[in-house]
């Protein structure tokens, strides 16, 4: 007999790893990912590629030559990120701004509070809220679905606003809505329209949900809480004046609300631990989301307001705990 | 179905040995019998090197409080009582015995006759199971008449009967409800009149309906007790998690039961009770399941307390070149042994051989966050934080997270994808925190 192993129970451990649960989120992201190639066409498969190459060998080198440690680029995180970050960008974004959003995520949001884990803020936001401050022009330039399929490098003439972009110019035009021509909720649905590459089909990303929580790696808690608050929000201002907000199901299909809410919001690391704490950081983004997009400069508000609401998390972990069991009150 | 509503795992059951008949396992050569075999105290030597023995004679006596007695699980004579290796490598004491002839006590009833008849008043059969030296026989050994003296003020509405197993692998309770119902039954009522209640309530889960029918048909004469078929949920074998599933009522933070009107007790303590009041026999052998991916023929054993594990092992067909871990119970909250040279007691409810391939832990990764332990720790706790101060040594806030509710089930730690030693690190938290606290009251 050999020398027996010697360690405190449980000696079993159930079928959940770090890769499961990254994987899980890339094949959550599939079907998202084809609308958006089906739409843009080669750039989109271009940007994509590039993004997650580009965020994984960054990782590799940061970890193997800068921090001298094991690299972990197996866990899958780095490709989410990748991924992730090309969904936030339009399909024509230049390749060399790909790469300088990737070094933004892995280099400054993730690696340098410690990697995976320990981040406070989202990574692939961080890079998204980066580039648009750095290069305003070419991440509010939106290649139209179908018609940008075959472009590749240049898109003149084939770019469009984005719905909110639409709406947001023509309201401060002085128009009213009834007035402004947006595009159908159907084309909506399933993403016919001009936006980041991977938040145009609504229907994609909300199968792609589905699929995360049936695995049980997200809880309906943020996504439910964050949909349902800005629906609410967005309702009572469009039952105060219908020509000057818009309906409530346009805010939840239109931009990157649902992107945000079952993908960006939900990211473990940067999201509150406990049901309560959850709910609470939902009702906070779609709070936030809505103010931005109707009293805002910008036409979207997703990627600031779940930043905005990150910093929090600290806060809200220790505000909500789980309920226990037996407790005196 | 009902269960408990605060977390909980599902892990792989792997009930592998749960159609085995038990087998009567043959006495072994030499027993050896340690003083230290439930919760409490250790017990007291009644004998000598060389003294005679008879089966069932009461060979040291749980004199403290919380302590039991212990009965000579065979015939023989008394060849030292010394220190032995225990299972966690300490030296601890025994009293080693070797077999000779197998000759009982006079008072003890062998034969195979089924007693129904109750006879004794409650007081007396709290006496007669604290001198067979009964206690809690599924795992945690608490000496039984200590948790049937109900303290003053409170008063016991149920008696809950834990026939769960939620431990994966396990089938000896499964087995003792398959073979023993209507002693179990009577054990039950013996319970019930010592605490004085009108309702017993056997809790088992849905993965033994065999079980379910037969205890169900066997108690249909009693209307006091009551079968509650449960969904299947680790760890509702927890007595705050059975008492919450079967009654609905919370055991509040660093209370007992009582405190809610509840005793709990095992299956097989029932069956103990059984034994020790009809039939005047003393705790002296159990019904153990060995099983594991190491145990060619995964079987329920009847054995005599005092054999050493290893016989166990190669009767159930072990490979000894292939096992990684022998563990003491079940995976999720067993013991792991330093060896398999130690002997059976009254705790043991199984032993599980893994090979050494599936016995080492996965590799430790940083902590994502995923907040997938607090979602299933059914106590509403938060391991991550708690095994994190515990690590840093912040024990101040791991009193203050209420680290002394956790039962250590181990479902966190199961649950965690970073395969992070949570557990580990809470022991030890508790450990401190316990320390601090009694040292405190100085
Ligand atoms: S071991 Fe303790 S902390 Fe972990 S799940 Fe069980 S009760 Fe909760
Ligand atoms: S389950 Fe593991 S990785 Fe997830 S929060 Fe708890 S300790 Fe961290």
């Amino acid at each position: 007999m050999n020398q027996l192993i010697i360690s405190g129970s449980p000696h079993v451990h159930g079928e959940m790893s770090i890769k499961s649960i990254m994987w899980g989120v890339v094949i959550a992201l599939i079907p998202a990912w084809l609308v958006s190639l089906w739409y843009f066409g080669i750039a989109a498969l271009f940007v994509t590629l590039l993004a997650i190459l580009s965020c994984v060998a960054i990782e590799y080198v940061i970890q193997k030559y800068l921090l001298h440690q094991e690299p972990t680029i197996s866990d899958g995180s780095a490709v989410v990120t990748g991924l992730l970050l090309a969904f936030n960008v339009p399909s024509s974004l230049p390749w060399w701004q790909v790469i300088i959003g990737s070094l933004v995520a892995i280099g400054i949001a993730k690696m340098s509070f410690g990697g995976l884990g320990k981040n406070i803020f989202n990574p692939a936001l961080v890079a998204r809220v980066f580039l648009l401050i750095s290069f305003p022009v070419s991440m509010t330039t939106w290649p139209r679905p179908i018609e940008s399929r075959m472009a590749f490098l240049n898109f003149d003439g084939i770019t469009g606003p984005t719905a909110l972009g639409t709406l947001k110019t023509h309201l401060a035009m002085g128009e009213t809505i009834s007035q402004i021509k947006l595009p159908t909720y159907i084309s909506l649905f399933w993403g016919e329209i001009g936006g980041s590459l991977g938040e145009v089909s609504a229907i994609a990303l909300i199968l792609g949900g589905i699929y995360l929580l049936y695995r049980k790696i997200i809880t309906w808690h943020i996504p439910v809480s964050y949909i349902l608050t800005s629906f609410l929000f967005a309702g009572i201002l469009w039952w105060v004046n219908p020509e000057k907000y818009i309906d409530p199901v346009f805010h939840i299909l239109a931009g990157g609300l649902l992107l945000g809410a079952i993908y960006m919001a939900t990211d473990m690391v940067s999201s509150p631990m406990t049901p309560w704490g959850q709910i609470v950081f939902g009702i906070g983004c779609g709070v936030l989301t809505i103010l931005i997009r109707v009293f805002g400069a910008y036409p979207e508000g997703v990627s600031f307001a779940i930043l905005i609401m990150n910093a929090f998390v600290p806060l809200i972990n220790r505000a909500f705990k789980p309920k226990r069991f037996g407790e005196v009150k | 179905m009902k269960t408990f509503a605060i977390g909980g795992v599902h892990p792989q059951e792997n009930k592998f040995s749960a159609s085995s008949p038990t087998e009567v396992l043959p006495i072994p050569a030499k027993v050896f019998i340690p003083l230290s075999q439930s919760l409490g105290v250790p017990s007291k030597p009644l004998v000598k090197k060389g003294d005679e023995v008879k089966i069932g004679q009461m060979i040291a006596a749980g004199e403290a409080l919380i302590s039991s007695n212990l009965h000579s699980p065979v015939s023989g004579k008394v060849e030292k009582v010394d220190d032995y290796i225990d299972a966690s490598g300490y030296r601890r004491p025994a009293i080693f015995i070797t077999v000779e002839g197998e000759e009982w006590m006079p008072e003890i009833d062998t034969s195979p006759d089924f007693i129904g008849e109750i006879t004794l008043e409650g007081p007396a059969i709290i006496q007669k199971i604290k001198e067979m030296g009964i206690v809690g026989m599924g795992g945690a050994t608490f000496p039984t008449h200590v948790k049937l003296m109900i303290p003053p003020g409170k008063k016991a509405e149920y008696l809950i009967i834990n026939g769960v197993e939620c431990e994966p692998y396990l089938t000896s309770d499964h087995r003792l409800m398959l073979e023993k119902p209507a002693e179990i039954i009577t054990g039950i009522r013996l319970l019930m009149k010592a605490l004085g209640v009108e309702k017993a309530i056997i809790g088992i889960e849905n993965n033994k309906p065999d079980a379910i029918e037969l205890l169900s048909k066997t108690a249909a004469d009693y209307p006091g007790i009551e079968v509650v078929p449960l969904k299947v949920k680790y760890p509702q074998g927890g007595e705050k998690q059975l008492i919450a599933a079967l009654t609905g009522r919370e055991v509040p933070s660093g209370k007992l039961p009582i405190e809610v009107g509840c005793v709990v007790q095992n299956v097989g303590t029932a069956f103990a009770v059984y034994e020790a009041v009809q039939k005047n026999k003393p705790l002296i052998e159990r019904i153990v399941t060995v099983t594991g991916s190491n145990i060619s023929q995964p079987s329920n054993f009847l054995v005599r307390i005092g054999t050493p594990i290893i016989t166990l092992l190669e009767k159930a067909g072990w490979n000894p070149e292939k096992a990684g871990k022998i563990i003491n119970g079940g995976p999720m909250m067993g013991k792991a042994l330093f060896s398999p040279e130690v002997p059976l007691v009254k705790g043991t409810s199984g032993i599980l051989v893994l090979n050494r391939d599936e016995a080492y832990r996965e590799k430790t990764e940083p902590c994502i966050r995923c907040a997938k332990c607090i979602s299933v720790c059914p106590m509403g706790l938060q391991p991550y934080l708690l095994a994190r101060v515990s690590e840093i040594g912040r024990f101040d806030i791991a009193e203050n997270e209420y680290i002394l509710d956790c039962i250590e089930c181990g479902s966190c730690q199961y649950t965690c994808p970073s395969a992070r030693p949570l557990l580990d690190h809470i022991r030890l938290g508790k450990y401190k925190v316990n320390q601090i606290i009694r040292s405190r009251k100085n």
